[in-house]
């Protein structure tokens, strides 16, 4: 019988001829713990009587939540994963690096066919690359840290077939919003999520990442796409590593196959306190806003920052409005500069802020008033997610989220181009 | 292992950031004070409510969101003895048994908050003292059920040093 991609890789990685539903224990390619699961993975780690971290070269901590550290008890958290990480020789990413989910791809850790964890919900994000990358906890980090294998029930597959070409203004953020919005936050619960077709296929690599980071949003264990030209391109740039693509075979079985024609799509906004909340801008147009928000890890790349700034260009951002900006990392920031997206952001008025999660999880770096509303380009918009339980976050494209920033309400960025 | 507490309902898609809010837990892993917070955003009033043993008892998706590992523990900590829902996020659910907090799937919609409950996990049935009801659970998978007899991943990795399932 054929299987889908997650079904081979698990078998891959496990040497089991694995199905569905079988649970497996399988050999993990990388593993990650960011600034808010690290320090209970060394707790963890600790009291599983851990002694060495199993291959530490593949292994990473990424300090990029609250970084720069705002309080002294995040300091604290932060030096204890650097003494350990130093400890153990594994790899570090301090402050200022990045988002983990920019960082892993981005750094070559991961690619086709590679079994990854992460104890970040977002890890599915490597999905765009081929990769079996799941969210995790820290205790199953720790097990991962000290084994380098992990427990896994092989998942059932929901396949998402989008058909025809997406309008111009809309993006593969408005595709992912509008997807959720379709099968809900638990419409995939367990499952992987394999997206495919001619829509699909049409994007830039990083317009991908979008699509696989909110793939949790449904509820998917992971986000997988298939392996073509354009990703080997975007691998062989950023890995030495050797990776086998995976890809379904025609005859895998899958627990539902979704299609959908995106070729009338119109922008979508998750509306609070909702991710599965997605409407079409028009519904929301108008609505007044007080704060902007352009990065984390769904849309802080390039690619997104260069669609916000020419929507900004030779514009100012509404006087009532605060434009927080935050370059999913380093090379982000540092190519931003180079190509004069970073200088058009700035002086539309933009604050940019140290690269990392920005604002998105409510750490530091803008968190909203009482009654506020904040449109931004996030993954999640649940009440109190950005420290406050009396705002109101509203998700959309970096497109979107400029325009709107510009008139002060919520706008169609079709308006502007 | 029989459990028995009073019952905290709660609705559907109940997230991580509801269970502990994100400006908590990057602070601290003093659970304790986490668990102070815990759900104070859907009720501010939980915390001190709640009485050891207790259960949280939600609608589906119970536990949606982030992946840390704080939701569960800060629950603990609290003194709730099991959470019971209709349906869990795979991620809580995972980092639940882990950490040694019991997550029971059952029809919770004739549960109402308040309601005197007894759980046998083993037998797999619940108790509704107060509706005279009895619930059926829907068993663990044997490698969770083994995880959580262990007392959690990290006893069952100081038992074993690696997976043994
Ligand atoms: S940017 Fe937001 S969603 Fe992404 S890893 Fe950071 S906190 Fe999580």
């Amino acid at each position: 019988m054929g299987k889908t991609i997650a079904e081979k890789i698990l078998s891959n990685k496990s040497g089991q001829n694995a199905y569905a539903n079988d649970i497996v224990v399988a050999d993990v390619d990388f593993r990650m713990g960011q600034d808010g699961t690290s320090p209970l993975a060394i707790r963890a780690f600790e009291a599983m009587n851990g002694e060495r971290v199993y291959h530490p070269e593949s292994a990473a901590f990424v300090i990029d939540h609250s970084a720069p550290s705002p309080l002294e008890g995040v300091s604290a958290l932060h030096a204890l994963m650097r003494q350990f990480s130093k400890e153990n020789n594994m790899i570090l990413y301090d402050i200022g690096e990045g988002v983990c989910h920019q960082l892993l791809p981005e750094k070559g850790h991961v690619g086709p066919g590679s079994l990854v964890i992460g104890a970040d919900s977002h890890t599915c994000t490597y999905g765009a690359l081929n990769a079996f990358a799941t969210g995790v906890g820290s205790t199953d980090l720790a097990a991962a840290l000290i084994s380098g294998k992990m427990w896994f029930k092989v998942p059932e597959t929901i396949k998402f077939v989008c058909h025809g070409t997406l309008p111009a203004g809309v993006y593969s953020k408005d595709l992912i919003l509008f997807l959720i919005s379709q099968v809900t936050a638990d419409g995939a619960t367990y499952m992987a999520a394999e997206y495919t077709g001619e829509a699909i296929q049409a994007l830039s690599v990083e317009a991908r990442f979008t699509i696989s980071n909110m793939a949790i949003e449904m509820g998917a264990k992971v986000g997988l796409m298939e392996a073509d030209d354009k990703v080997m391109e975007w691998v062989c740039a950023h890995s030495n590593n050797k990776f086998e693509p995976v890809n379904s075979d025609p005859d895998a079985e899958y627990a539902a196959i979704k299609e959908y024609d995106v070729s009338q799509l119109d922008p979508y906004v998750a509306k609070p306190h909702r991710v599965d909340n997605g409407v079409p801008v028009g519904e929301v147009a108008g609505t007044p806003i007080q704060q902007a928000v352009l990065g984390t890890c769904t849309n802080g790349r390039l690619e997104d920052l260069t669609i916000a700034a020419r929507i900004l260009k030779g514009r100012k951002i509404h006087p009532d409005v605060r434009f927080i900006v935050a370059p999913a990392s380093r090379q982000v920031y540092l190519k931003a500069m180079e190509t004069g997206v970073l200088k058009t952001l700035v002086e539309a008025g933009a604050a940019v802020v140290t690269p990392g999660c920005g604002p998105c999880v409510g750490t530091h770096n803008g968190v909203p008033s009482d009654g506020e509303n904040v449109i931004s380009t996030a993954n999640r918009n649940f009440k109190g997610r950005m420290a406050n339980n009396k705002a109101f976050i509203y998700l959309a494209s970096p497109a979107t989220v400029a325009a709107s920033a510009v008139k002060g309400e919520i706008t169609d960025p079709r308006e502007f181009i | 292992m029989e459990l028995r507490g009073k019952a905290h309902c709660f609705g559907d898609d109940v997230n991580t950031d509801y269970i502990i809010s994100g400006k908590y837990k990057f602070k601290t892993l003093d659970m304790k004070e986490l668990a102070k917070h815990v759900m104070e955003d859907l009720d501010p009033d939980f915390a001190r409510k709640v009485q050891p043993g207790d259960f949280v008892v939600a609608g589906r998706n119970f536990g949606c969101g982030s992946s840390r590992e704080q939701a569960p523990l800060a629950l603990l900590n609290a003194g709730v003895g099991a959470v019971l829902a209709q349906s869990f996020a795979r991620i809580f659910y995972r980092n639940a048994i882990n950490t040694g907090l019991p997550v029971v799937v059952c029809d919770t919609s004739l549960i109402e908050s308040g309601d005197e409950l007894v759980v046998d996990l083993e037998k797999g049935l619940l108790q509704n003292l107060t509706k005279g009801k009895e619930i059926p659970i829907k068993p663990l998978p044997p490698v969770m059920l083994k995880i959580l007899s262990d007392g959690g991943l990290a006893a069952h990795f100081r038992k074993y040093g690696t997976f043994h399932l």
